[in-house]
């Protein structure tokens, strides 16, 4: 008999493919249930990204110009642990954002606000032996996004995360704690009840950079082995 | 399990700021053992129309069927400069275009080997999981004994058939309605 070696995902933790309040989710999800796969050595390896070199500034969004970007400056912060709170070590996390305005550096981006030509937006951090990864931006504006009448995104950094496998891809976002525009954000909503309260970060008044910026914490847990034995 | 999982959240439509150095979409370079082909995905929603905001990422094993990856420690050749993740946006045609080299089998838990196949991840604005699905090469022998294909209902198992035209295999994905592709929970 094989055996799983990552534990399969229990249904409450992530959003449901379909969420109606979410406009785009009609014409984008699968009706059929998915096909449950035995993990072979397809699912349980995957991209390590180890030869990527990461220049020293890609965790520093700030310093990607010559001049510094307009908004307020903030260290976003936390560790890629596994369902176990086992540290992912090395693990690559991408994040891409909106400037302060609320406006991304994207050619598809016509909301009418300011772009920041000092602002790209996008960054990488590897994170260290203890799993702990750091960056350096600004915080990002919310924005209208036509979902519905006067529907605006809340202020969100966009995460991507790889893991030690192909199972254990994620791709996610990061809000701030206690914003407003949460109660109304279909995509916020679409994570069940019990488990979206993990996508906000946390003030971090012990990790604030005195007299330059404040932080934020966003500990990011993904897939983890599952501990049983494989014998008796 | 101590600590619950981070849930998932779509790509949106500006994925872009991480992309622009780390998008792979020529994942063999000269030298590289193998086959040399081409790989183009193209993206459909549910009533066919193509998807041009789309994402997708492969991630495949060398020619020789190895994984560039500790867990796989059989004793086949690594290719220098292959570690077979790639990953690129649709275009305009909803299609993402890759340069590789095909895959070699590789084992399934249960025994026996599986046939050559390329690990797709899809992400797009209103798609709020990560997809996985599987590109197959149509017509390669080792299909009918592959332990997953013989899993799918006969219907289903053409939607991950990616067909030839010269060096170029081409596999339409949709992401619902009749022609919905296979996706798995891994």
């Amino acid at each position: 008999m094989s055996q799983d070696i990552y534990r399969r995902t229990p249904s409450g933790q992530h959003p449901p493919n379909l969420s109606p309040d979410y406009k785009s989710t009609g014409l984008r999800s699968p009706r059929q249930a998915p096909i449950a796969l035995p993990q072979s050595l397809s699912e349980i390896t995957g991209p390590l990204l180890m030869g990527e070199r990461l220049d020293a500034l890609e965790n520093d969004l700030t310093q990607q110009r010559s001049t510094a970007p307009m908004g307020e400056r903030i260290v976003v912060h936390g560790r890629v642990l596994d369902e176990n709170g086992k540290a992912v070590p090395n693990a690559m996390v991408e994040i891409w954002q909106c400037n302060a305005a609320g406006r991304y550096h994207h050619p598809g981006d016509q909301h009418d606000a300011p772009l920041d030509p000092n602002f790209y937006g996008g960054g990488r951090s590897r994170a260290d032996a203890d799993g702990h990864y750091q960056f350096i931006t600004i915080k990002p504006g919310a924005y209208p996004w036509k979902n519905h009448h006067n529907a605006w995104r809340p202020a969100h950094i966009h995460f991507s995360l790889f893991g030690p496998a192909f199972a254990t891809r994620l791709i996610t976002q990061m809000y701030f704690p206690d914003d407003p525009l949460l109660a109304y954000d279909p995509i916020y909503n679409s994570v069940p009840a019990g488990a979206r309260k993990r996508l906000q970060s946390t003030f971090d008044m012990a990790s604030t950079k005195p007299e330059w910026a404040l932080a934020y914490k966003f500990d990011i847990v993904l897939r983890g082995r599952d501990a049983t034995p494989m014998e008796n | 399990m101590t600590h619950a999982l981070t849930p998932s959240q779509t790509i949106g439509p500006f994925y872009f700021g991480t992309i622009v150095k780390a998008y792979r979409a020529d994942l063999a370079p000269l030298g590289v053992a193998g086959e040399r082909i081409e790989l183009a995905v193209t993206l459909h929603d549910a009533e066919g129309v193509i998807v041009p905001d789309g994402l997708i990422e492969i991630w495949q094993a060398n020619s020789h069927g190895r994984y560039n990856h500790p867990e796989d420690r059989r004793n086949l050749p690594l290719d220098s400069g292959f570690d077979g993740y790639g990953r690129a946006s649709t275009d305009t045609s909803g299609t993402a275009h890759f340069g590789t080299v095909k895959p070699g089998r590789v084992p399934w838990p249960a025994g026996g080997m599986q046939a050559p196949h390329v690990n797709l991840s899809v992400f797009a604005r209103g798609v709020l999981n990560r997809l996985a699905t599987r590109l197959y090469f149509e017509s390669d022998p080792a299909n009918a004994e592959d332990p997953v294909l013989k899993m799918l209902p006969a219907d289903r198992r053409a939607t991950l058939m990616a067909k030839r035209n010269g060096s170029a295999w081409h596999l339409p994905v949709h992401l619902g309605g009749a022609k919905e592709t296979v996706f798995f929970d891994i």
